[in-house]
C-alpha cells in the first residue's frame, strides 16, 4: 500500500524554514514576496497496514503540539497559506541518498516493532506554498531553479492551488526501478592507436593521458601477463574492474602526477634546474631534515593524517582536504562529504584516532558577482549558502567543534570554489603496547568493510577531479553524507580499537574500496576479494561500480581471524554495517570476484609503480606591474577607513561562524570571536584537549591567494609566516608548530588548453621553493599535506582558472592555557605597541586592490627578524606581561588596530612611526611577521627589555572614548564598527 | 559513597564526554553506557542513581529533534523509565537531551503523565546558532529543586537550531508559570527577556529550562557541561582573577550532593 503523510506548522507558529526561503529569494533575486511556508512529506511504500500508517504518521512524523496532519496526503494546504497560488514539491532523485527517510525507516522498525523489508520503502520530501501573484513565469521558474532546488540531486513538481482545488495531488513516491546487475565487460585496447586510446580514456571518464593509457597498453601484452590470465581464464584484454582500477589508482588526484614528476625549471635569468619530484625535494627531504633536530613527531607522509606527540599521554593527528569540484556542482553535499571525508582521514590514522576540532576554509566568487556565469556554474551566493551549511551540519552533527578557518573571496573562484577542510584528532600514544601510530597487517587477516552502504553516488569522484570543471562532468560524483551513520562508526570503531580487535584501518576516501584496498594489499603483498556480498543501496550496480563508488562513511579493516566474530558481533549491537569481503595474502596479485567469477587480476607491482613519470617544464618570467606613488594615494578619511574595513576579505563573518558549533567536546579556550561582546575575530583557537593538564594546542592558517598574482614564493613565505605568527599571538610556542601545507593550483600542464601551463608550472615551483626555505628556517616540518591541481572551469569559449592557492594550516602547543592572550585592548591606558618593522610594500595588498592596483612591492618575510621576535613575544607572554596581542593582516594596521577596539568597545589614540613612509603605506601595506600588542603602562618597562635591539613602536594607548585617533585624524568606530559587520551578514 | 550517574551515548548524542567529566569533578562517578546496551537489557539503568541525557543530534535530528531517539526510548524503554520515575531517580536533558525528555513527554509532565505537552521548535532565526547566554533561575525553582540550590544566575553557551521552546496555548503557559516549573529564562541585563540574540531562540515566556512538579527531572537548551572551567568562559581573557570553576558546576554539584 501507499501512504503519503503530510505535516505543518499550525497557522499559530511562524514558519523559520520558510522565513529562510524567503529572504533568499530577496537576496538572491530582489524579488519580494508573501510568506513562504513549508510541508513536511512522508511517503510509505510497501507492506504496510492502514493501522501501521497512522501510528507512524501519529508516533513519529508528527508534532501533536505544534504540527497539523494529514494521514491521506489531503493537507489543507489553503488553510495553511491563505494566499498561496502554487504548492512546488522538492524531492531527491532516485538513489541520491535521502537522510531523513533513511532515519525514518529505522525508527519505523522500532515502531511496529518488526523489520522492514527491501520491497518497502520510505520517502521524504518539502513542499513549499508560494504567492506567486506578482512574480512574471520567469521570476517563479528562477526561484524554482536557483532557491529551491538543485537538478543534480532533486526534482521538483509545481502544483497550482487551481489544480489542487479540483482534487490534482502530486505524483506518488516510486520505488526505484529493478535493475539486473550488469555483468563485466572486456575493453579492448590491444589493437587500439595512440589517437583512439586517448579516446577510450575520455569516453570511460578515465581521466588517462596517452603514455598512460600506452603503458596499460603495453603492460598487456607482456608474456608475463599474458600467461598469468590464460592460467586463471581471464580475458586477454583487461577487464572494466581492471582498467577503472588502474586509471583511479593513477589519477592525479591520488598519484600526484605533477607534484612527483621531473621538471625542468627555468628562472628570470635564463638558468635552468632539473627537479626530480617537487615533493620530494620540497617537501618530504626538508622535513626528514628537521625531523633530525625533533623529537616530538610520531607520523609523517605514510598515513592519512601527520602524528605528533602532544604530551607524555597523547598523540595528535592533523589533515587537511579539499572538496571543490564535488562542491561546485552540489555544494551542500559536496562541502559536507569533505568534511566528514577528513574525519574519517583522522579516525583512519594509525590504529585510530578520534576528532577533536575542525578547521574550514573557503575561496568563493564575490556575493555581489553580477558577471556572466558560464553553463551550469552556480552563483557564488549560493555555493556560499550551500557550503557553509554542509559544512555545518557535517561539523555540528558530528559533534566536532569548528574552531579555526576563513572565507576569501575573488573573482575567479566563480568557476571553482575551494573547500579545505581539516581536522585534528586524539589518541593515546601507545595502544596495547604498541605506539598508536603503527598498523600491520599479515596475510590472512581478513578483509572488512564498515560503515554505509554502497550505492552509485560518488563514482568517477577521484578521475573528475582530475580534469576540469565542464559541463560532460559526472554527476554522480556527487554524494551526501550522513554524519549520523559515520557518528555511530566513530563510537563503533573506540570500542573495538579499545578491545584490540583489529590490526589496520583506513578511510575509504576518493576511489572507494579500489584506492584503500589497493594501498592496504601494498602492506602485505596481496588480497582476495569478493564483492558477491558487498551491501549495495540498491540492486544494479556493476562490479567495477561497486569497487570504485566513493559511497560515504565507510573505512576498510584488517581484523585478524580470530578476532573476526567477536568484532562482527560488536558491529551488531552496535547497528554499525559490517561486511566481511576476502582476505590478504602474499601472492602479488588484487584478485576479485563477483558472482563465482573472477573479474579481475591485477599485478601490484604494475597497479603502483607502472605509471610513467611525467615530463614538465616550468619557465618563470616574473609580472609587471606599475606602483601607486604617494601622489596616487588618497587621504585618510572615515569614508577610506571604511571602504577598506568592509571588503569581503577582511569584513566580519560571524553570522557565519556562529553557525558552526566551536564548543561542543568543552575544549575551547580561545574561541573564533574574543572580547566584550565575544564579535572581534580571533588570530588562532586555543583547545584544551585533555582537562586533567593545564596543556592547550593553538590552531591556526594563513591564506593570500592574490598574493600569487605578484610571486607565488612570496605568497607561500607569507601564508607560512601568518600561521605561525597567529600560534605566537595566542601564547603557543613557535617551536613546537608543526604545518599542513593543502595546494589547490590551476591546471600547470602545458598544452592546448593550457597554453600558460609552463608559467604555472614555475607558479608551482616557486611556491614549493619557498616552503621547503621556510621550513627549515622555522624548523617547523610540513607534516601532512594535499594538492588539488586541475581548479580550471572550462567550456565552449571561457576558462577560468583560480589563482595559485596555499592554504598552510599549523598547530602548536600553548604550556600553560591560562597565559593564552586574546586580541581585543583590555584597559583604557594600556600602552599599544607595534612589534616588526612597517615596509612600502603594499602589493597585492587589500588597499591596493580596493584603489585598482596590484603593484609588484609584495611583503617580503625577513626570517631571522621574525624569528628573534616570535621568541621574545613567546617569554614576554610567559611573563604574563602581555595584555593583548593581534596578527597583523588583510588590511595591515588599521584594521588590526580597529579590530582590537572593537572587542573592547574602546578607542585608541595612535602616533605612527616616523619611518620616512606615509600615513596611507604606514596603515594600509601588510608586512610580515608584525605583531600589534597592548601592555599595562606598569609593564611597559619590563616588555621592552624583551625586545631590546629589535624593531618596534609605541603607538599610543587605548582609551575610553570610542573613537581612533591617528595623527590629526579621528576615525568614528561605530562607523567602522557598522561598514566592518553588515556586508556578508546576510546573503 | 559517590552516586552512580548514566550518561547516554549513541547513534549521534554527542556532547556525553564533557558531561561526564563534569560530573565526575562534581563528585559522582559517572558511565557512558550506549544505548544498544540499554535496548537489550533496559534494567541496567536502574543501577544508577541518576540518568542524564547530553546534547547531540539523535538520529541526526532527522523528521523533528530528539523525536526519533525519544521514541525509541517509548517504547523500548517505557516500563524502565516508569520504574526510575516511581524510584524518583533525577534526570538532566541538556539541548538534545532536553528535546529527548520533552519529545518523549517526563517534562514537562503538567498533568502528571508521560505524554507529549510542549515542544522545542526552530529558532526564530532559522538557524543554528552557538553563543553564549545569561540564564536567571527562577525563586520557585529554587525553593523547590535540589539542582538549584543556591544559584541566582548561570552563564554558558546555547548550540542549537530547534530550541524555541513552546506549548500547545497561552492557557498552557499559563498552568506552567503557575505550577513553578519554569526553572531558567534568558535574560538581558539581568531581567528576562525576549529580545535576540539574548533570548536565542523566541522561546516563550523567555524559557530556557524546565523541571517536572518534582524539581527532579531537569532540561534545559544551554550547555552548562562546558562552562565549568574559568577558562571556557568567552571573556576570561578580560578578568583580573580567572575563577578556577563557575557557578555553572553548582549546578552538577548540588544534585551529587542532594545524592550523598
Amino acid at each position: 500500500m501507499y501512504y503519503r503523510i503530510e505535516t505543518t506548522l499550525k497557522q499559530q507558529y511562524p514558519d523559520p524554514l520558510g522565513g529562510k526561503v524567503q529572504s533568499s529569494v530577496h537576496n538572491d533575486l530582489n524579488l519580494d514576496i508573501p510568506e513562504i511556508r513549508a510541508c513536511k512529506v512522508l511517503g510509505l511504500l510497501g507492506n504496510f497496514s492502514e493501522e501501521e500508517a497512522r501510528l507512524v504518521a501519529t508516533e513519529l512524523f508528527c508534532d501533536p503540539i505544534v504540527e497539523d496532519l494529514s494521514f491521506a496526503g489531503d493537507l489543507d494546504y489553503l488553510s495553511h497559506s491563505a494566499e498561496a497560488t502554487h504548492a512546488v514539491e522538492v524531492s531527491f532523485l532516485s538513489g541520491v541518498t535521502d537522510n531523513t527517510a533513511r532515519s525514518a525507516k529505522e525508527s519505523i522498525e522500532y515502531l511496529l516493532n518488526r523489520d522492514l523489508s527491501e520491497h518497502d520503502h520510505v520517502f521524504s520530501s518539502t513542499v513549499y506554498l508560494i504567492n506567486a501573484n506578482k512574480l512574471n513565469e520567469n521570476d517563479f521558474h528562477r526561484i524554482c531553479e536557483e532557491i529551491l532546488y538543485n537538478s543534480v540531486i532533486e526534482k521538483i513538481e509545481v502544483l497550482t492551488i487551481e489544480d489542487y482545488q479540483q482534487g490534482k495531488r502530486f505524483t506518488p513516491f516510486e520505488a526505484p526501478p529493478e535493475i539486473p546487475t550488469p555483468a563485466t565487460k572486456d575493453i579492448a585496447i590491444a589493437q587500439l592507436d595512440k589517437d583512439e586510446l586517448v579516446k577510450l580514456s575520455s569516453k570511460m571518464c578515465l581521466a588517462l593521458s596517452r603514455e598512460e593509457m600506452l603503458a596499460i597498453q603495453e603492460h598487456y601484452q607482456t608474456d608475463i601477463t599474458i600467461s598469468h590470465r590464460e592460467k586463471l581464464g581471464l580475458p586477454l584484454e583487461p577487464t572494466d574492474v581492471e582498467l577503472e582500477a588502474i586509471a583511479q589508482t593513477w589519477s592525479e588526484h591520488c598519484k600526484h602526477k605533477i607534484f612527483a614528476a621531473n621538471v625542468k625549471y627555468e628562472d628570470e635569468s635564463g638558468q635552468v634546474e632539473s627537479i626530480q619530484s617537487l615533493f620530494k625535494t620540497m617537501i618530504y627531504e626538508p622535513t626528514a631534515e628537521i625531523m633530525k633536530k625533533r623529537d616530538d613527531i610520531s607520523s609523517v607522509f605514510s598515513d592519512n593524517a601527520g602524528a605528533f606527540h602532544f604530551d607524555d599521554n597523547w598523540d595528535i593527528c592533523i589533515k587537511a582536504e579539499t572538496h571543490n569540484s564535488p562542491s561546485a556542482l552540489d555544494p551542500y553535499g559536496g562541502a559536507m562529504t569533505g568534511i566528514v571525508g577528513v574525519n574519517r582521514d583522522v579516525m583512519g590514522t594509525g590504529r585510530g584516532f578520534l576528532p577533536i576540532f575542525n578547521t574550514d576554509v573557503f575561496c568563493f566568487g564575490p556575493p555581489n558577482y553580477d558577471g556572466d556565469l558560464p553553463g551550469m556554474l552556480h552563483h557564488p551566493k549560493r555555493i556560499f549558502r550551500g557550503v557553509h551549511r554542509g559544512v555545518k551540519d557535517g561539523g555540528n552533527e558530528s559533534g566536532i567543534p569548528t574552531v579555526n578557518g576563513s572565507i576569501s573571496f575573488d573573482d575567479r573562484f566563480i568557476g571553482k570554489p575551494l573547500v579545505f577542510c581539516g581536522t585534528g584528532g586524539i589518541a593515546p600514544r601507545d595502544l596495547h603496547e604498541k605506539p598508536v601510530v603503527e598498523k600491520w597487517i599479515n596475510p590472512g587477516d581478513r578483509v572488512v568493510m564498515l560503515g554505509g552502504l554502497i550505492g552509485k553516488d560518488g563514482i568517477h569522484g577521484a578521475t573528475f577531479s582530475s580534469e576540469g570543471l565542464s559541463s560532460a562532468s559526472p554527476t554522480s560524483a556527487v554524494q551526501i553524507g550522513d554524519p549520523i551513520t559515520q557518528k555511530r562508526m566513530t563510537d563503533f570503531l573506540i570500542e573495538a580499537r579499545t578491545r584490540n580487535l583489529y590490526n589496520f584501518i583506513t578511510d575509504n576516501g576518493a576511489g572507494g574500496l579500489s584506492s584503500s584496498l589497493g594501498e592496504m594489499a601494498e602492506e602485505c603483498g596481496g588480497v582476495e576479494l569478493d564483492l558477491t556480498n558487498a551491501p549495495l543501496k540498491y540492486p544494479g550496480l556493476a562490479p567495477w561500480e561497486i569497487f570504485l563508488s566513493e559511497a560515504q562513511e565507510r573505512m576498510s579493516l584488517a581484523v585478524p581471524p580470530e578476532k573476526l566474530d567477536t568484532f562482527m558481533e560488536l558491529a551488531e549491537d552496535m547497528k554499525v554495517i559490517a561486511t566481511d569481503l576476502g582476505q590478504f595474502d602474499d601472492t602479488g596479485f588484487l584478485n576479485i570476484f563477483h558472482g563465482g567469477k573472477q573479474v579481475a587480476s591485477l599485478c601490484m607491482d604494475f597497479l603502483h609503480n607502472g605509471l610513467p613519470t611525467l615530463e614538465l617544464k616550468a619557465k618563470w618570467t616574473p609580472p609587471q606591474n606599475p606602483e601607486a606613488s604617494d601622489a596616487d594615494l588618497p587621504e585618510l578619511c572615515q569614508d577610506l577607513a571604511e571602504k577598506v574595513i568592509s571588503r569581503y576579505n577582511i569584513c566580519s563573518k560571524e553570522d557565519w561562524v556562529r553557525q558552526y558549533d566551536h564548543e561542543v567536546q568543552g575544549m575551547s579556550v580561545i574561541k573564533p570571536f574574543s572580547g566584550i561582546k565575544h564579535d572581534a575575530p580571533s588570530d588562532a583557537a586555543v583547545i584544551r584537549p585533555d582537562y586533567k593538564t593545564n596543556k592547550g594546542l593553538a590552531i591556526s592558517h594563513g591564506l593570500l591567494p592574490r598574493y600569487s598574482d605578484i610571486d607565488t614564493y612570496h605568497m607561500t613565505c607569507n601564508v607560512f609566516d601568518e600561521a605561525i605568527r597567529s600560534i605566537v599571538c595566542v601564547g603557543g610556542d613557535r617551536s613546537s608548530a608543526l604545518g599542513l601545507d593543502n595546494f589547490c593550483w590551476p591546471d600547470p600542464v602545458q598544452s592546448s588548453k593550457t597554453p600558460d601551463g609552463t608559467y604555472k608550472m614555475a607558479q608551482l615551483v616557486r611556491a614549493n621553493k619557498a616552503l621547503r626555505d621556510m621550513a627549515l628556517k622555522y624548523n617547523v616540518p610540513c607534516i601532512s599535506g594535499k594538492d588539488s591541481m586541475k581548479n580550471d572551469f572550462i567550456s565552449e569559449d571561457k576558462k577560468i582558472s583560480i589563482p595559485p592557492t596555499l592554504l598552510f594550516t599549523a598547530v602548536g602547543t600553548v604550556p600553560e592555557i591560562t597565559k593564552s592572550i586574546s586580541m581585543d585592548f583590555k584597559k583604557a591606558g594600556d600602552v599599544i605597541i607595534l612589534l616588526g618593522e612597517t615596509k612600502d610594500e603594499l602589493g597585492a595588498s587589500e588597499f591596493y586592490d580596493e584603489i585598482g592596483y596590484l603593484g609588484m612591492n609584495i611583503p617580503q618575510v625577513d626570517t631571522s627578524s621574525a624569528l628573534e621576535r616570535y621568541d621574545s613575544f613567546f617569554k614576554a607572554s610567559q611573563d604574563s606581561l602581555i595584555s593583548s596581542a593581534h596578527d597583523l593582516s588583510e588590511g595591515g594596521l588599521l584594521v588590526a588596530l580597529a579590530e582590537s577596539c572593537f572587542g573592547a568597545r574602546m578607542g585608541a589614540n595612535i602616533t605612527l612611526p616616523k619611518n620616512g613612509l606615509n600615513i596611507i603605506r604606514n596603515l594600509f601595506s601588510e608586512s610580515a611577521s608584525r605583531i600589534l600588542v597592548s601592555v599595562q603602562a606598569d609593564k611597559v618597562n619590563e616588555f621592552k627589555a624583551h625586545f631590546e635591539g629589535q624593531s618596534f613602536a609605541i603607538l599610543g594607548e587605548v582609551s575610553q572614548e570610542y573613537k581612533l585617533n591617528i595623527n590629526e585624524s579621528s576615525l568614528n568606530l561605530q562607523g567602522l564598527y557598522t561598514a566592518w559587520r553588515n556586508p556578508i551578514a546576510e546573503i | 559513597m559517590n552516586p552512580k550517574v548514566l550518561i547516554l551515548t549513541g547513534v549521534g548524542i554527542n556532547s556525553n564526554r564533557e558531561l561526564a567529566e563534569t560530573f565526575e569533578l562534581a563528585g559522582a562517578t559517572a558511565e557512558q553506557v550506549h544505548i544498544s546496551v540499554l535496548e537489550d537489557t533496559p534494567e541496567k539503568a536502574l543501577d544508577y542513581q541518576l540518568i542524564a541525557f547530553p546534547g547531540g543530534f539523535s538520529y541526526g535530528d532527522h523528521i523533528a529533534s530528539g523525536k526519533i531517539l525519544g521514541n525509541l526510548l517509548k517504547f523500548k524503554l517505557g516500563d524502565t523509565l516508569k520504574e526510575l520515575a516511581s524510584r524518583s531517580v533525577p534526570m538532566i536533558g541538556i539541548c538534545n537531551g532536553f528535546q529527548i525528555l520533552v519529545k518523549l513527554g517526563l517534562l514537562p509532565q503538567m498533568g502528571g503523565e508521560v505524554i507529549q505537552e510542549a515542544s522545542l521548535i526552530q529558532n526564530n532565526s532559522g538557524q543554528y546558532e552557538d553563543r553564549w547566554v545569561n540564564l536567571k533561575v527562577s525563586d520557585e525553582a529554587r525553593a523547590k529543586s535540589p539542582w538549584f540550590k543556591d544559584l541566582e544566575s548561570l552563564r554558558c553557551p546555547v548550540r542549537h537550531g530547534e530550541g524555541k521552546l513552546v506549548l500547545g496555548s497561552k492557557d498552557d503557559l499559563a498552568r506552567l508559570q503557575a505550577s513553578g516549573q519554569i526553572a531558567l529564562r534568558y535574560t538581558k541585563e539581568g531581567e528576562p527577556t525576549d529580545e535576540y540574540p539574548y533570548n536565542p531562540n523566541g522561546s516563550w515566556d523567555a524559557i530556557a529550562g524546565i523541571t517536572d512538579p518534582s524539581g527532579l527531572i531537569f532540561g534545559l537548551m544551554p550547555h552548562p557541561e562546558v562552562a565549568i572551567h574559568g577558562t571556557q568562559l568567552p571573556d576570561w581573557t578580560r578578568l583580573e582573577q580567572v575563577p578556577t570553576h563557575t557557578d555553572c558546576l553548582k549546578l552538577f554539584s548540588n544534585i551529587v550532593n542532594y545524592l550523598k
